[in-house]
This record gives C-alpha cells, structure tokens and sequence, in this order.
C-alpha cells in the first residue's frame, strides 16, 4: 500500500523482493562490512589461519582447506547479499591480476563502507561521499606513486628488492618461519624465467612426507611420469624428441572410412599393413635420432618395443603441461609430423642428464643442464597435504608478486608505510578542500589507516597507541619507518628490509575504491525470484 | 462477473474458466494499471541525472549487476505485471531505437500517467485525456524543433561531440574519467563512420571487456583484439607486417556435406588411403604458404598434424575465431574470407602492421591484438575494471556514449539539458492549453505539468529544493526569453546550460517525448483487464 491507502498492484514475481533507500543501503553496508570483518583477522605477519569445510551430504569432513589466503577463503563462500559478492569478485580480480594483496582489497573495500555508514549516517548524501572518495583516491595514488622507488633489472638492488618483496608476502603465511629460505627459492625461480611473465613455466610438485624446510628448487627440470619400462634409467646428453602425436592406433582422419572385407587373409592383410603404418611412424621419427622420446599420447605396446630396441628411452602420456615445459627447458620443438628429419638440429631438445630419481615414494624424471632452462620445478615437502596445499597457495602469491614486481620494478616500504602515508596525503588534502567533501576525504583516510590498525590488533598489540606513534615519526619525516610486528614496535623498515610492490598496492587502492564506491551509489535493491531447481 | 443470456433466457458463459479468472474493469481497471505502471517509473526515477543512484539487481541465478541504464535495470527486474511490462519495452524501445535516455523516457511516462490519474478522478474520460497529451505533444515536439540548435561537430577537435558523450556518461559510476572516456568514444565512432553518408555502423566497434586494473586503464586499440592464442605454444608472438590469410575451413581432411562410406578392402587401399591422408595436410599448409601469407586466422579448429606442419613452416595460426570476429578482421584488414583451400590467393590475404599476442594478469590469458590494419573500419575499445560489474556497467555506459555520438553524426541538431528543453516545452504548451477550448484543455495543461516533473525529478536527486528551483528555472525563462536555463545540478554556479555544455541530441529528447505519450495513450484505453486468478 502507498501513503495515501492504495492497494498497489503486484509488479514483480512472487518471490522477488525490492528494497529502497536507507533498506537497500544498509542491507549493503551490513553484508560488505560482515565479509571484510571475516576476511581481517587473516592479514599482517601474525593473521591467523581459516578452516574452510564443504558442505552437503557425505562430504563434511572429506575436503578441508587450511588457509590464510584472501581470495580462497573469499571464493569458497557461499554468500547471498549482493554487496557481499561484490568484494567477493574484487578479490578474485585482485588475486587474477597480480596474486596478491587480496584480502587487503576486501578488508579496506569493507572500511571505506564503513566510514562511509557513518557519513550517512551525518546525512551526507552518497554522492557527496563518492566526490570526496574520488579525490581522496587521486591524492593516494599519487603519493603512492611518489614514494616508490626504482631499481635498474640487473642491478644488485633490485634482486635484494625482490628477496625482501617474497619474505613481506611470505611472512603473513604458515611457512613464514622458514621465509628466508623460501624467499630465496622464489626469487631464483623467477629470476630463471628471464622476463617472461609464464606461470605455467614454474612447476610446483607437491610430495606428502619430510618437512617443509626438506622443499627446494631443482637445478633442473622435472617431470612427474616414468620412464617406460625396457628402456634406460639414466641418459646422458641425451637428444630429446618431443611429440604430440596419436602412437597407439592411428585412426584414419578421412571421413566415412569403414574397413569391409570378404575374407579372413584379408584381415591379416589390413592388420599387417597398420602396423607397417606404425612402423614407417617410428621409422621416421628414429630418422631424427633422438635418444629420448617424449609423447603427450598414449604409447601402445608395438611402437614403445620397436623405440625400445632402437636403444630410445620412451616417456608417454605427458600431459599438455608438462610437454610444453619439457619443450621450454630443452629448447625442443613439438611435432606432430615427423618429415624433415635434416631439421633435426633445430627440432631436439638437449639436456645434459635425464635419469629416475626418487623423491620420497615417488619416481619422477629430472632433466638437468637444460639447453634452455626456461622451466623450472619447485618440489615442495611437508608433513601434510593441508600444509602442502597451502604452502602452494604461498608460493603462488610470492611468485606472482615477483613476477609482477620485474615487470613494474617499482617497489614501497611495506609494514603499513604506504597506507600511512597515503592516509597523511589524504588528510592534508581535506583541510584545503571546501565543502562536504573533505568529511568524505577524511573518512578515506582513515579507512587506509585501518590497514596498519587491523595488522597491530592482530598482532596482539595496542593499535591506538603504535599507530599514533608511528604517525609521529612520519611526522618527524622518518618517511621509511613501519611497524615492526616481530617485536610490536616502530621500526625502520629500509633496516628490516621490508619492502612490498607498488602495482600489488595500486590495484588494492584502485580496486577497493572502485568497488566501495559501486556499493554506496546504489539506493535500490530488486532480488528477482530464485530459479527453480529441480532435485534429481 | 459476464454472463449472458441467450434467446430463451439460459445464461451462459463467456470466458472459459471463467471462476478461476480474475477481472478489472473501467475505473478500477485504469487506476490499477496506472499505479503499476508508476512503480516502476518510481523505482527508476532515482537513477535520473548526473546525481542520480544505481540499482542492484539479483538475478535468479544469484548474480549480481549494478547498474544505472533504465533499460537494464528494468529488463533485469523480471516484471511479470501486464501494464508495467509495457514500460519495460518502452525503455527498451528507446534503447534500441536511440541508446540513451532510457531512464528519461519511463520517468516521463510515469509523471504523464500521474497526470492523468489526477484527470480520471476529475472525471474526463481517458480518451479525452490522450487526445489531449497527443496535441500536447506535437505541440512539445514542434517546439523542440524551434530551440535546438545546430552545432558543427568537426569543429575544435569534435568538442561538441566530446561534451555530449560527457552528458551520457555524466550519470554513470564512470563519470569521474568521463572525459577519458568520452574521447575514447568519439574517436571509435569517428574511426568507423561513414561522414558522406551520415551513418555509422555500431557493429565495426568491438566493446571487449576484460577484468583488472582500473577503469583509467580502458583504451582504444586501432585495431581488433580478440579473446584466443596462437594454435601452438611455439609459434611466434608476433607478426610484423603481417599478411593475413581468413580461412573458414578447417585444417582437417575434408568432410562432404552428403553422406558417403569409404570402404577398405584391401592393404592397398589402407597405404593409399593413408598416404591420401598426409597429402591433404601437406598441400593445405602449402595452399596457405605458397599465397605468401605469414599468419592464418580460421573459424574451425586444426588437426594436430596440421597444427605442426603450420609451426613447421613458420606459419603462425590461430583457430576457433568467432564468426563475427572472422567478419571484423575482414572488414579492418581487407582480407577475403575464404572457404576453401583451392581459393586462396595472395589478392584476398588481408594486411596488418602487426599482429601480436598480449598477457593479463597473473593467470596466463592472453589475447591476440591486431593493430594497424590496412583500412581501419574497425576498432575495439578494451574495458579494465576492479570488478567482474564494474567493468559490465562501464561498457554499457560506453554503449550508451557511442549511441548518443552516433545520433550526433546523424542529426548534429541539439537541445540543451538539465531539465531546461523540458521546461522550455512546458512553457510552450501552457500557452497553447489556453488556446483550447475543450475538455482537452485540462489535459494539455496536465501535460505540461508532467514535463515539469523532468527538472523537479532531477533537482530532487542533487538534494535541490525541487520546487523553489524549477520555479526559478521557470521564471528566469519567461523573464530572459531564454530557453538554457535549466537546473544546476553540478552546483557549477549557473543555471544556463549552454555555459555548463550539457548537450543532448534532439532526436533523443524528440523520441523520448513521442514514446512517452504513446505508451502512456495505450495504458489509458485499457478499461479491461481479464487474467487468470493466480497470475
């Protein structure tokens, strides 16, 4: 019914559900602030861990996650309030594009919120409150960009920028007392992808039993299959052919075909003249004189003896993955077709040694001295596969960090430098900024200081008081100065070398801000009615 | 409920089923579709203006958008009531036919149908009241005519057009880089259009979206970029100079549309067939080499055989390229498509200043840039974003901005926003209600009462004192003769439009007006409605 007494028809479905105005808003702020408050308690160097458990029948305790990683806790959840998702979908963004930093992005999404509740709730109108965020955001950004720095990609600097940048990312994690070491490893394994920015180069192999410290980065390359049975365990400056090719029974491509035949001879006849087929494959794949055979297929009986006795060592079903990284780290390239056996030289891989290893209970195939040495293999080791998993996660997010931090090179002081930094930009902006606005600006930069608050609380330390402190020394202009978490003071982070990547911070600013400022534009709420499943 | 008699006086029944139906007639009738019909005008009167509020929208399945295009909000409300659903293909009519003012158009029917709710209670019968708003509404239309004004759109570096996409933009969640934006817009829609002809083909702007960064990272690439890589993780990245050779045939043995057996009966017809086989592989690749082109596009996918031999003979290729994208690349390379391998030529390859391959992100995706083609009638705007609905809402924003720019082309005729072409209207039909003598009189002066109802809906959003400052607009009108004056909705510290450029196309505000009042015609000759109980 309206004001005035009238029945208002029904213009929606039955179950769909319209909230306007302050209803729409605050179911808004409510599910955004309750996703980020989730989310906090993980953040900083002394964050603590989630347990994420499946629902549905017969699953309860079959696949737990263990996890300190923003964005899996994030994307295992199943929320219904829209504004919920939409930090949800900013995490996962952030996780996308530089793996890292993504339960920032929702934690300061999720206090810009709610300063921004208390705004309206000082009747400002929403827009107000964005036209201030947006010249808040400018302003942080800004500064952000001002105090990074720069260092030369082959310089000394940059490679210790870079093992400092892993152990920050590395110190919030479940290995964070081995992040030394970790951090190393990291940092070589990108290193050895020379500037190129392909993940899928940098195999992780995941091994139950051991300890964590037992992890390391393999020299070599390593594949997880075997070496076919009947051939040699051990090779050296072995030729390697890799392939992608049907060795089992090469089906006919031309359409329609059908065998039909009268007689029994006939049969043997056909039967002889496919494995001749075969053979002439093998013929002309031993033309190339490899000594190693690698094949993305399946390898049936016939072709792998005939290989055998040509003295080859045979390794099939490679999976797409792994014949790509065997074709990086050798230098070889993947044939289909077996014709030019005089481009020989250009098509092999080389490595110096491929031979069986054992690491733990399983056999794998290591190729060291790698022509190339694109690819890479980290072999991580732990008491768990819930420790491994995320142990993985970690190594994940340092990669990409890495990664992204040699294509940007700029670096900021971590130990929630920049967010104090940006936060003391943003308030000396609001005092020359007239009107409204300035609360909104205001309110920004608290939020960016909630950042250091939420990481000292965690810590178990007085936040009111380390913040205020920190503030000072900013003040003072020890512009390198941070909270130290190992010890609850303030430190100087350029003698902690603690660093972080700029393009990690700039996403979070830009994403968080993006999606705060989506969520308080909207003043109207329409659910449609939820499809109906039909259950099997 | 109806029932009739017949000729011996047995009643009989009219609707089948007619216990389960329900039934609305005359007065009741119109005053219940009027009400649905301005539900959702209300729902989407708060989205009006540069200071206007977005919907969130859940959609059955859970997802959801953020939005503040009336089309899209009313489209993704799922509204099952007859009458309101009337609005929703009016707003959607005005995106198709215009692209934009689609929130406009719903918020002035639903202030005409309040009008004419008043009118009904008054007594005058609806079809006095349509004709009424029809004559209101030429009268409206004609004197929109006489106010806009042309503007050149060439001139300094096509600024009129660049403000007016700004107006379209002004309104959405993008509106703070809404000059970037804006200059992006109009350089696509200048790329692709055709001046002499006054036409623009939308289908030549490709609008990709792809999530990350921020939405000052969105740009124009003079070019085509499609969502796909190189058919095999060897091959080259890039192609410099690149002859493009547009297959829509597969690398595969080929397979006749009618039905046919092969049938082996002999070893020697296994080897032949075999050997038939490779050759097929061998002459495609050659067919494609030997046309001297150095990248294959194809619409179908590569046998893997085939896939080796291209990498064999540095052909860098790339399979499973979208039809329209097939068609784009065509038409902003020059290439022919060529749907069998006898036809390739080297007059139907398509050039390129390069082709290459681009990475996102962390999670290794890539896609494939072509940039300067040949003849570039075709562009692609990329939309970054922090998220998976900001990035949606900036692309239908951008959609809106290409429409209004399109429109421009078209028409270089304009009015001037803010409320103030609708208030200028008013005037004009308030004077011209006094020149009637009818019942319609009433009408024609609710009409201009509606118009009104534009300015006060947008200085109720900016949080103006609607009704102090539509009068002020109203006044300063008559009093300069000066039909700019509008609201200040930007608190810029004038209301004259023309200083504060909001421009909006006349074809635009034409049809909002037209479409309005027709619609509004249409809900008010219902005087029954007969659905089912349960509906």
């Amino acid at each position: 019914m309206d004001i005035v007494g009238n029945v208002l028809p029904q213009v929606l479905k039955d179950e769909a559900t319209e909230d306007k105005g302050e209803m729409a808003r605050l179911q808004s702020f409510v599910g955004a602030i309750a996703v980020a408050d989730l989310v906090k308690t993980t953040l900083g160097p002394k964050g603590m861990d989630k347990i994420l458990k499946p629902t549905g029948p017969g699953q309860e305790m079959s696949h737990i996650t263990v996890t300190n990683d923003g964005a899996t806790i994030l994307k295992s959840m199943y929320v219904e309030n829209p504004a919920a998702k939409i930090l949800i979908e900013i995490s996962k963004t952030q996780d996308e594009e530089v793996g890292d930093g993504t339960t920032t992005v929702a934690v300061l999404a999720g206090e810009l919120l709610r300063e921004g509740e208390k705004l309206i709730q000082k009747r400002i109108h929403p827009q107000h409150v964005i036209a201030g965020w947006r010249i808040a955001r400018d302003i942080a950004l800004k500064r952000l960009r001002d105090i990074s720095t720069e260092n030369d990609i082959n310089s000394q600097e940059f490679h210790d920028d870079l093992v400092k940048i892993a152990r920050t990312t590395l110190s919030s994690k479940l290995i964070t007392s081995d992040r030394d070491y970790f951090a190393d490893l990291c940092v070589n394994a990108v290193l050895r992808l020379k500037g190129s920015s392909n993940l899928d180069y940098i195999q992780i192999i995941k091994l139950p039993g051991g300890t964590i410290r037992d992890s390391y980065l393999d020299d070599g390359f390593i594949l997880k299959k075997q070496i076919t049975i009947g051939c040699k365990r051990r090779i050296e400056n072995a030729k390697i052919l890799v392939a992608n090719t049907a060795m089992d029974y090469d089906k006919i491509k031309i359409y329609g075909t059908k065998v039909k035949v009268n007689s029994m001879d006939k049969v043997a006849e056909i039967e002889a003249a496919e494995k001749e087929k075969m053979k002439h494959k093998v013929d002309k794949i031993l033309k190339y004189q490899p000594t190693v055979f690698v094949n993305r297929q399946l390898i049936y009986n016939y072709p792998e003896q005939l290989l055998a006795d040509a003295g080859i060592t045979v390794i099939e079903h490679a999976d797409f993955e792994g014949m790509e990284r065997v074709a990086a780290a050798t230098g070889a390239e993947i044939l289909s077709t077996f014709d030019a056996p005089e481009r020989s030289e250009q098509i092999l891989g080389h490595c110096d040694l491929i031979e069986e290893i054992m690491i733990g209970e399983e056999k794998m195939i290591k190729f060291s001295g790698c022509k190339k040495n694109e690819a890479c293999t980290i072999v991580l080791r732990g008491a768990s596969t819930h420790i491994l998993d995320e142990v993985d996660r970690s190594i994940h997010d340092a990669l990409c960090v890495l990664i992204t931090t040699v294509k940007n090179r700029r670096v900021v002081w971590g130990g929630g430098n920049s967010e104090m930094q940006m936060a003391a930009a943003c308030e000396e902006e609001a005092k020359k900024v007239q009107g409204k606005q300035a609360f909104a600006i205001e309110a920004f930069a608290k939020a960016l200081r909630q950042i250091p608050t939420i990481i000292c609380d965690n810590g178990g330390y007085d936040s009111a008081e380390l913040i205020q402190n920190f503030k000072v020394e900013l003040q003072k202009g020890n512009i390198t100065y941070g909270l130290n978490m190992t010890d609850g003071t303030i430190g100087n982070m350029s003698e902690l070398g603690v660093k972080e990547c700029l393009r990690v911070k700039e996403q979070a600013l830009l994403a968080a801000s993006e999606a705060a400022e989506l969520i308080m534009r909207v003043d109207n709420i329409v659910k449609c009615a939820p499809r109906k499943r039909e259950r099997a | 409920m109806s029932l009739a008699f017949d000729d011996y006086g047995r009643p009989y029944i009219i609707l089948r089923e007619q216990g389960s139906k329900k039934r609305m007639k005359g007065l009741e009738a119109y005053k219940s579709n009027i009400l649905a019909a301005k539900a959702i005008a209300n729902t989407l009167s708060s989205s009006l203006g540069p200071k206007g509020m977005d919907k969130m929208l859940v959609s059955p399945d859970g997802d959801v958008s953020v939005t503040n295009d009336g089309a899209t909000i009313v489209e993704k409300m799922e509204i099952q009531h007859p009458t309101a659903k009337l609005l929703v293909e009016l707003s959607q009519s005005q995106d198709a036919e215009i692209g934009d003012g689609t929130t406009g158009v719903v918020v002035l029917a639903g202030k005409l149908l309040e009008q004419a709710l008043t009118l009904l209670d008054k007594g005058i019968h609806p079809l006095k009241i349509s004709d009424g708003f029809d004559r209101a509404c030429d009268v409206a239309i004609k004197h929109l005519e006489t106010i806009s004004e042309e503007i050149d759109i060439q001139a300094n570096e096509h600024e009129a057009l660049i403000q007016a996409a700004c107006t379209a933009l002004g309104s959405k969640v993008v509106s703070k880089r809404k000059r970037e934006l804006g200059k992006i817009a109009v350089t696509a829609v200048l790329d692709v259009a055709d001046l002499n002809r006054k036409d623009v083909n939308l289908d030549l702007i490709k609008i990709q979206t792809k999530t990350g960064g921020s939405v000052e990272d969105t740009r124009l690439i003079s070019g085509i970029l499609i969502d796909k890589d190189m058919s095999h993780p060897q091959m080259v990245k890039e192609v410099n100079d690149a002859k493009i050779c547009l297959l829509t045939c597969p690398f595969e043995p080929p397979k006749p549309k009618t039905k046919h057996n092969i049938n082996i009966s002999s070893a020697e017809d296994y080897k032949k067939l075999y050997q038939q086989e490779q050759q097929y592989f061998v002459d495609m690749v050659k067919l494609v080499k030997d046309s001297g082109a150095n990248i294959a596009l194809c619409q179908w996918g590569f046998d893997d055989e085939a896939n080796h031999l291209l990498l064999q003979n540095n052909l860098p290729a790339v399979r499973w390229v979208s039809g329209t994208d097939v068609e784009l690349i065509a038409m902003a390379t020059g290439a022919r498509i060529i749907p069998r391998f006898q036809e390739i030529t080297p007059e139907k390859l398509g050039k390129a200043g390069s082709v290459k391959e681009v990475q996102f992100g962390t999670s290794n995706e890539r896609m494939l840039v072509i940039e300067n083609c040949q003849c570039t009638k075709a562009v692609t705007i990329l939309i970054r974003g922090g998220s998976q609905m900001i990035v949606d809402e900036a692309k239908r924003s951008i959609h809106d901005a290409i429409c209004v720019i399109r429109n421009l082309i078209k028409d270089n005729r304009i009015v001037y926003g803010g409320g103030s072409a609708e208030l200028a209207c008013a005037i004009q039909v308030l004077q011209y209600a006094d020149e009637v003598s009818s019942v319609e009189q009433y009408a024609i002066r609710s009409f201009a009462d509606a118009l009104e109802g534009i300015p006060s809906c947008l200085a109720d959003n900016c949080g103006l004192n609607p009704i102090t400052s539509v009068a002020q607009a109203k006044a300063r009108q008559l009093q300069e003769n000066n039909h700019r004056i509008g609201i200040d909705c930007m608190e810029l510290g004038t209301t004259d439009m023309k200083e504060q450029r909001i421009y909006e196309t006349l074809s635009s505000k034409k049809q909002q007006i037209q479409l309005a009042t027709q619609v509004v015609k249409m809900i008010l000759k219902i005087d029954d409605v007969i659905a089912p109980d349960d509906y």
